[in-house]
């Protein structure tokens, strides 16, 4: 038993005191008296001297007594107190069996608490008694209450989940990162489509939880969708939802209708809030293709054929002239002939050959014109720094437009106008083209009547959208030498230029100047489209309750700006994987025979996002592995190299932390294939071997069958590279809380901590 | 009365048919093969009226155009411009550049007669 050094203390200093006090006061007493009174006070002293110290020792015991008594109950009582009550407070539960002992004695817990001490003490200690009681029977009500919860929550998924699979158009759902928290099969198998190497990775490097979409699409792109669904949110749209098209770098075609999903903790009144988007993809490739085809050979045609058939036609014409002579009666002959040798050719040509120089019809989106104004605006401000105005805009127009194309188109000719010319102001017009409204121009416009130059026939309606800047003289060639050059705006540069963007709207345009006004401009004719959305307002004012959402708490989960090394080991994704090789010595020209790996997202093991491949070694297998890896020269003949199979691999790694067994010997592996296939694995790298000594430090074996058995997780497929992956990726899970107890909570932490093992300096 | 005219073209097959047409209407013709030559012919001969082209090597009809209209020397030639290329878009952007009047490819000879002798009278 501890001894209270205090209580001692205590104990003794009333013998001090009393000592102290006599000796004091007799010396006093001894200095009032005089030599002879002294001698006969010694003399009666003296023989008394036991007397006195008997007495000193009765009254030091009694006073010690009594103040150990007073310190039991003043001092040492509280301080327990004050001590049981701090464990009472942190503890985060109670047993149920403590209760239940409770429930039999009215002190309950409290009883801890009480023992000795003053009747304050006493006191206090039967109320800190019943307010603990108090606590855990709200924390078993709330802990119900969440239980309850949780469990409608999971039901609400399960039926989500249920409905996902069944649908047939594949769906995404990302947090505002961007981040993937939901997706269907049918996506899958799209993302699968995209992927750049299908056949070795199953498009899992870019569809997953947790992955990001951006891998995919366009980051620019995407959020300039939301953006112009915040738009229409602020407008009061009912359903806001935007649509874009994007081919992917496998070079497939996608449409993507994005959804918002309300911040549902916004409050009432900010409705453009979001926490997240809902992507519905729709892989247009081959209606694209087949369409474009279509159009091109039409296309073809006519406008190969209007030529030949004007040539005929004035042949013709002349031919039916009675004063011709004979002479040029036989060589107008001579152009019908040859012009009807030269369609038939070109019509033989358009069926045999299908894959010449076409012109496309690329999908596009209606927008409100006044919204892509605005947006253009915003754009051109926020990257070049010059004032804007949008000087006439027809509110009600509504347009048929690639809006991500234009805009780059837009903010691309401003910024070669910035750049170039130093313009400081630029304003953007745009109205209906041809109502009557013409062009105060210095070039006289005939009016229509010739041919087919009636400008604004039906169903042919167009918007004519113009950017207009004042002064500077410049020479017409080089302001049209920026309509073919790729557009650039800062660092930012697209492969498309400004004829390309006009191309696809199937429009026009052109530089034209109004000397009148000192002013010039760019005009682009672009496609009308109906103006929708009519009947949003209505919608609006019949739902005044806000749509409701899942609650997902991922949505929750937004990234933070910290270092990795900082982000907590239980919210990073990982990639556990294992490689089978041919021997162990990779400089001595040892190869990889299969790569296999899983995903860890949210600390769960994520079975169906694999990675599993069969590597063409490139030379023969050592037979005395065979039976260890059970990979046969047959196994792997005709499977691709390690050149194809590690770019995809490193896709399926990309932005995650990389977690092997022993992951020294897999790394030399694919370090010494760095310079060979130009793919660098520089994401943070775990070992399970190190965090198992780590964690049991006075084990003696940490190879992978030992540490699983030690689990108790049950190995199946141990020694194919998947098999040994996924015994990996239990054990990591199984190590994460152990590291948690040791107070490893961080990257960072885990790291370090493996580094300082016996077992890593025995290694590196 | 007697007006210069210029055919540009490439296409020898209706230059063949214009040439004669414009020659029969009693003008004086000059032929221009590609659109470089064509501003070249406008600058040294200053015709009265251009029938040009949209779709010509060097330099398009509608280049052409542009370059004749910034040009306040050559105001009064007048254009006529005839295309293979039948979208409306073409049409607008010609008549928004300063042509005369603008004719789609086939087009009747007697039309186009009609529609020089217009311009060359002065009437719209």
């Amino acid at each position: 038993m501890k001894i209270d050094k205090l209580e001692v203390a205590a104990a003794l200093a009333p013998a001090l005191v009393l000592g102290a006090l006599g000796l004091a006061l007799g010396g006093i007493f001894w200095g009032t008296l005089e030599g002879p009174e002294r001698e006969a006070l010694a003399a009666m002293l003296a023989p008394r001297a036991a007397l006195v110290f008997l007495a000193w020792m009765v009254a030091a015991i009694a006073g010690g007594v009594v103040a150990q008594r007073l310190y039991a109950a003043h001092v040492a009582a509280p301080k327990r107190l004050a001590e049981a009550a701090q464990a009472l407070a942190a503890s985060r539960t109670t047993s149920p069996a403590a209760r239940e002992h409770g429930a039999d004695d009215p002190q309950g817990e409290g009883r801890a608490l009480a023992g000795a001490g003053s009747a304050g003490t006493r006191a206090l200690a039967a109320v800190l008694g019943e307010l603990v009681r108090q606590r855990d029977a709200y924390r078993d009500d709330i802990d119900g209450q969440v239980r309850e919860a949780a469990r409608g929550i999971d039901q609400e998924r399960s039926r989500l989940a249920a409905l996902m699979s069944e649908l047939t158009q594949s769906v995404v759902v990302c947090n505002l990162d961007g981040r993937i928290l939901l997706y269907n099969n049918r996506a899958r198998v799209q993302f699968r489509a995209l992927s750049n190497a299908p056949a070795l990775s199953d498009g899992a490097e870019l569809i997953g939880l947790g992955r990001s979409v951006y891998t995919v699409f366009d980051r620019k792109l995407v959020a300039h969708a939301l953006e112009s669904i915040q738009q229409r949110l602020l407008r009061g749209a009912a359903q806001p939802s935007a649509q874009f098209v994007t081919a992917s770098r496998a070079g497939q075609l996608l449409r993507v209708q994005m959804a918002p999903v309300r911040d549902p903790s916004a409050d009432e009144g900010d409705v453009a809030r979001l926490s997240g988007f809902v992507l519905m993809l729709e892989n247009i490739t081959r209606d694209f293709e087949a369409d474009s085809e279509q159009d091109r050979l039409l296309h073809g045609l006519i406008e190969g054929s209007r030529s030949s058939l004007g040539n005929l036609q004035a042949a013709v014409d002349m031919l039916e002239l009675d004063d011709l002579d004979p002479a040029m009666h036989e060589r107008f002959l001579g152009v019908i002939r040859d012009e009807v040798r030269s369609m038939s050719g070109r019509i033989q040509a358009l069926t045999t050959n299908a894959s010449q120089g076409l012109k496309t019809r690329w999908p596009l989106e209606e927008m409100l014109g006044a919204d892509l104004v605005q947006a253009a605006q915003r754009r051109i401000e926020a990257q070049l720094g010059v004032r804007t105005a949008a000087s006439e805009v027809d509110q009600g127009l509504w347009l048929k437009v690639d809006s991500f194309a234009l805009l780059q188109a837009l903010g691309s000719l401003s910024s070669r106008l910035v750049d170039e010319f130093e313009i400081k102001l630029v304003q953007l017009r745009l109205r209906r083209d041809g109502g009557g409204a013409s062009v105060p121009g210095d070039t006289p416009a005939a009016e229509g009547g010739a041919g087919a130059a009636a400008p604004a026939e039906a169903g042919t309606e167009r918007a004519t959208l113009d950017l207009i800047w004042s002064g500077h003289n410049m020479s017409t060639e080089t302001v049209m030498s920026w309509e073919s050059s790729p557009m650039t705006i800062g660092t930012e540069t697209s492969p498309l230029s400004v004829r390309d963007v006009v191309e696809r709207h199937g429009g026009e345009f052109w530089f034209q100047r109004e000397r009148t006004r000192h002013e010039a401009f760019f005009r682009f004719l672009l496609p009308l489209a109906q103006p929708q959305e009519a009947l949003d307002a209505a919608l609006v004012l019949k739902s005044d309750s806000r749509p409701e959402y899942y609650d997902f708490d991922l949505f929750r989960a937004s990234e933070q700006a910290r270092e990795l090394d900082d982000r907590r080991l239980v919210e990073l994704a990982y990639t556990v994987f294992d490689t089978e090789t041919t021997g162990l010595d990779p400089s001595a020209g040892d190869e990889i025979l299969q790569i296999g790996a899983a995903r860890i997202v949210n600390t769960k093991l994520r079975r169906q996002e694999s990675f599993e491949q069969l590597v063409d070694p490139g030379r023969d297998i050592p037979p005395a592995g065979i039976p260890i890896h059970g990979i046969t020269p047959e196994m792997v003949a005709g499977k691709p190299r390690i050149g194809q199979v590690l770019p995809a691999f490193h896709a399926f790694a990309s932005d995650t932390v990389l977690v092997a067994h022993n992951a020294a010997f897999d790394m030399r592996f694919l370090q010494l294939k760095e310079e060979a296939t130009g793919v660098r694995f520089d994401q943070p790298l775990l070992d399970t071997l190190l965090l198992s000594a780590v964690v049991h430090p006075n084990q003696e074996s940490h190879q992978l069958e030992v540490i699983a058995e030690r689990f108790g997780i049950t190995v199946v497929g141990r020694h194919t590279a998947l098999g040994d992956a996924m015994v990996t990726a239990e054990v990591f899970l199984k190590l994460l809380p152990l590291l948690a107890d040791k107070g490893i909570h961080t990257l960072g932490q885990a790291r370090e901590a493996a580094q300082k093992t016996y077992y890593a300096r025995l290694k590196y | 009365m007697s007006y210069k005219v210029l055919i540009a073209d490439d296409e020898p097959n209706i230059v063949i048919s214009l040439e004669f047409l414009m020659k029969r209407e009693g003008h004086e013709v000059s032929i221009a093969r590609d659109g470089q030559q064509a501003l070249e012919a406008i600058r040294t001969e200053r015709p009265h009226l251009v029938l040009l082209d949209v779709m010509m090597p060097f330099k398009t009809g509608f280049e052409v155009l542009q370059a004749l209209r910034a040009d306040e020397a050559l105001a009064g030639t007048k254009v006529l411009m005839l295309t293979a290329k039948g979208r409306e878009t073409d049409t607008a952007k010609g008549l928004a550049l300063g042509a005369d009047a603008y004719m789609t490819k086939p087009f009747s000879t007697k039309e186009l007669a009609e529609r020089v002798r217009q311009l060359l009278a002065g009437q719209p």
